[in-house]
């Protein structure tokens, strides 16, 4: 992966740099140790790694500015970071930067249920959101599958989606305000307990934008009042074909399940041996979720199993306790690990129009043999959300190589039905060089527009989103 | 001027010499100065995929004719659009390209999200002429910035949308709403938050003079939605026909149609709209949004302005005026860092100046 070559004046301006950061935080928020340091060589996206010139991690928006200013003037790239969860190398250093986490920022600063929202320091992790107010019946709906140690500032970032998103959206529908602070160190908040914006939606436009724009160091959340309960339904089928159409059928008669889970048969047969779930050894398997009170769960799943009994399924497992449904849950939720244990992979996670499932999964499967790649697809299949597993040996030389060629041709097929390159993980590096693929010259040149008002100098987290090549100029001031 | 496609407006944007007014079905309020270009030859529906929840159509096709495609599905948008002809007295046909700019959003907006939370991508022209796509019609897209977001409610001001598309969503087989006594505003907003507090997933919730609450979904979970509302904040129970007429009036703003004075449009907590009321007197007024959507009508005075825009910014909002000419601007004024960043971004999509000049002036 290339990254930029390191800015030597900042390089050797290392000692003053941190002389500078050390005046304006707490000794123990400034790390330059090369050995400490090294903890933020990588984030998920473990293949790539480089050590940055030092870490800070602030308490307070006034810490962030104060190092934002100090960067500013010294022209020191910044790599804003949550808890280091991104699969997409969102927060991988350069030797030049100067890494500014948020994870000692974790403070609720407000719950408010009257009005249905809480405002909490950015680094606050994303279940624990909810941890703060389901005690009182409420939850923050956004739901990555990191959720238990990725920080709402990443969320902000990447714009995070997660399983339940079918019904409840994404981040930026359940985001109501922040408050960011600008490269140049300037403190703004936009909106709060209101909705929408009076003018230009500059929080829209903030939310995923892979914290090049400026660092969310508050954020004001919706919360939501927890269901009376859940439950789903496993259905396997006999094709992927009619697993997708059922899906289809179940979204046209006007059913919203909060989730509709999708694996195939590589992907059942890995997470059947790790798990021993019980799956039906079958090709496609859908775990469909519904909430309500009893009475509601059982009208949507009566609806559900017409529709599926329509496509002729090879099992319809309806959970009638906690256990059972804790079963449903458990193949798909250790479908990772249990990738994880057979071999190395990669997840990628392009979306395409539900229509095209089937005539995607196909055209996986011949790319999987034409590469000599096991690939296992799990995915959100409510909303065309794809995540293939490629499986490699990260020991075996050129296989990752082999694996990132495999993944590029799956993602430009994702954008060739009418898709797009990334669903919720981000472009991070790992997609950055794809995105002439979805995107014309100067649709990526509008984007790049957006961050020269933001951040002229180009210095926040400036190797990422767009090829390199694209942004060398503005890079280079 | 009106053009046939994008190619055309791409032309017309190009060749520009002075300001251009974009115009769609002109129902909202009068164009701004400069010259007409005019999008409602954009017209058509380019996909609409119901097993997937999209569709794609061009910017200038009508609102009403997408709802009547939809609704042979039994979908619709989920955003529900207001039809602002009879508050600020306009004739015309809405298009979506209109609504769009506008970030147009009705009653189950506190549900199902404004706007440009049902939008999924958008074709612009810039104010260089050139076409800028970004989103695409998948529910999940986040390559790269996220400038859909951007373009709904930006009011014409950044580029000429084309072509747009959206996540629909399915018409529910059953709709109630209760309809509750209460004292006052404050008092109707408590009853709302009650409401909004439960697990019954409200789509509605509105003060009229009565707390208004909207459930929607299968037949049988809405009498038990209903009756479970019923036991918590009390009320008579309306359905059907009757109930959608409470939420057509709701969206349309009807308790103000016809009434004199400025027209307002406030956006604060929920709870603080009951706040925001009591500092005006008796005027007439509507809270949507769980109390956080406040519509009323104001002496058309700069001093009545100057105070309510004081109270906003007190409270944490904005104040919007739809219909008045006192000596402020519509738009409410935003703190000096942001209002630099949006002159900043009109003039990086449009640096001729050419688009809406008048829109989003805020001084």
């Amino acid at each position: 992966m290339e990254m930029p070559r390191p800015n030597p004046g900042v390089m050797s301006d290392k000692a003053r740099i941190i002389a500078g950061l050390r005046a304006i935080l707490p000794d123990d928020a400034v790390i330059s140790d090369p050995l400490e340091t090294r903890a933020y060589e990588c984030d998920g996206l473990a293949a790539y790694r480089c050590t940055p010139l030092a870490v800070v991690l602030p308490r307070s928006t006034d810490e962030v500015a104060g190092v934002m200013r100090l960067c500013h003037a010294m022209g020191v790239p910044v790599v804003p970071r949550g808890s280091g969860t991104s699969l997409a190398g969102g927060a991988m250093p350069t030797a030049d930067c100067v890494v500014l986490g948020v994870g000692r920022m974790t403070a609720v600063l407000e719950t408010d249920y009257a009005n249905r929202l809480v405002r909490v320091q950015s680094g606050r992790t994303n279940l624990s959101v909810t941890g703060a107010v389901e005690a009182d019946g409420w939850f923050y709906a956004p739901d990555p599958s990191s959720q238990l140690a990725c920080a709402i500032a990443g969320n902000i970032a990447m714009n995070s989606g997660g399983a339940h998103c079918l019904k409840y959206g994404v981040t930026t529908n359940n985001l109501l305000g922040v408050t960011v602070v600008l490269m140049d160190g300037r403190v703004i908040t936009l909106g709060g307990g209101h909705l929408d914006a009076p003018g230009l939606d500059l929080l829209g436009i903030i939310c995923g934008s892979e914290g090049q724009l400026g660092v969310v160091t508050e954020a004001t959340l919706r919360i939501l009042p927890k269901p009376e309960g859940a439950r789903p339904i496993l259905l396997g089928f006999a094709a992927n074909e009619v697993a997708g159409a059922c899906v289809a059928d179940i979204i046209k008669a006007g059913i919203l399940p909060v989730a509709i889970e999708f694996m195939d048969r590589p992907c059942i047969r890995v997470c059947e041996e790790y798990a021993k779930a019980g799956y039906p050894d079958c090709e496609a398997l859908l775990i469909v979720e519904v909430e309500g009170a009893p009475g509601e769960i059982d009208e949507q799943l009566s609806r559900i199993k017409a529709i599926a009994a329509r496509h002729d399924p090879v099992e319809m497992r309806e959970s009638q306790s906690a256990e059972e449904a804790g079963r449903i849950w458990l193949g798909r939720k250790s479908a990772f690990s249990a990738i994880g244990r057979v071999a190395d992979y990669m997840c990628l996670d392009g979306t395409i129009p539900v229509n095209e499932l089937p005539f995607v999964l196909r055209r996986i499967a011949e790319l999987s043999d034409e590469y000599g790649l096991r690939v296992a697809n799990v995915f959100h299949a409510g909303d065309g959300n794809m995540h293939p597993l490629i499986m490699f040996d990260a020991n075996t030389p050129g296989d990752l190589e082999k694996c990132e060629a495999l993944g590029a041709e799956i993602l430009k097929l994702c954008v060739a039905v009418g898709g797009c390159l990334t669903g919720e993980h981000g472009v991070g590096i790992e997609k950055r060089d794809l995105m002439g693929v979805q995107f014309a010259a100067a649709d990526m040149e509008a984007q790049m527009r957006v961050k020269d008002v933001f951040d002229p100098k180009w210095l926040l987290n400036p190797a990422k989103v767009f090829p390199l090549a694209v942004t060398a100029s503005r890079r280079a001031g | 001027m009106q053009a046939k496609d994008e190619a055309e407006i791409a032309d017309i944007v190009r060749s520009a010499k002075g300001p251009l007014s974009i115009v769609g079905g002109g129902t909202r309020r009068a164009a701004a100065s400069g010259e007409h270009l005019c999008t409602s030859g954009l017209t058509g529906i380019s996909v609409y995929e119901p097993g997937a929840l999209t569709l794609v159509v061009r910017a200038g096709t009508p609102v009403a004719e997408i709802e009547g495609v939809l609704a042979a599905e039994r979908q619709r948008l989920a955003f529900e659009v207001p039809d602002m002809r009879g508050l600020m007295g306009r004739a015309g046909a809405s298009t979506i390209g209109g609504v769009v700019a506008v970030n147009a959003s009705g009653p189950r907006r506190i549900q199902a999200g404004a706007c440009r939370d049902s939008l999924l991508g958008v074709r612009f022209v810039d104010g260089r002429g050139e076409v800028i796509k970004n989103g695409g019609r998948v529910m999940k897209n986040v390559t790269g910035y996220d400038l859909v977001k951007l373009m709904a409610g930006s009011q014409g001001t950044l580029g000429v949308l084309t072509e747009v598309s959206f996540r629909v969503q399915a018409i529910p087989e059953a709709e109630a709403t209760l309809v509750v006594p209460v004292a006052d505003a404050a008092a109707g907003v408590a009853v709302l938050s009650r409401a909004l507090g439960s697990p019954y997933d409200v789509t509605g919730a509105a003060y009229d003079g009565r707390a208004l609450v909207r459930i929607e979904g299968m037949a049988g979970s809405v009498t038990y939605r209903a009756q479970a509302l019923q036991a918590l904040i009390g009320g008579e129970i309306v359905t059907v026909a009757a109930s959608a007429a409470l939420w057509r009036a709701v969206r349309d703003v009807q308790p103000l149609q016809g009434v004199t004075g400025a027209i307002w449009r406030i956006s604060v907590k929920p709870t603080d709209g009951p706040v925001v009321l009591a500092t005006l007197g008796a005027v007439p007024h509507l809270l949507d949004w769980g109390g956080g959507l406040l519509w009323v009508a104001l002496p058309d005075d700069r001093a009545a302005a100057l105070a309510l825009r004081d109270t906003v910014n007190r409270l944490g909002g904005h104040a919007t005026r739809l219909r008045g000419i006192a000596g402020v601007p519509d738009v409410h004024p935003e703190a000096a860092p942001v209002a630099a960043l949006t002159q900043a971004l009109r003039h990086q999509f449009d640096p001729k100046g050419l688009f809406n000049p008048g829109q989003l002036a805020t001084a």
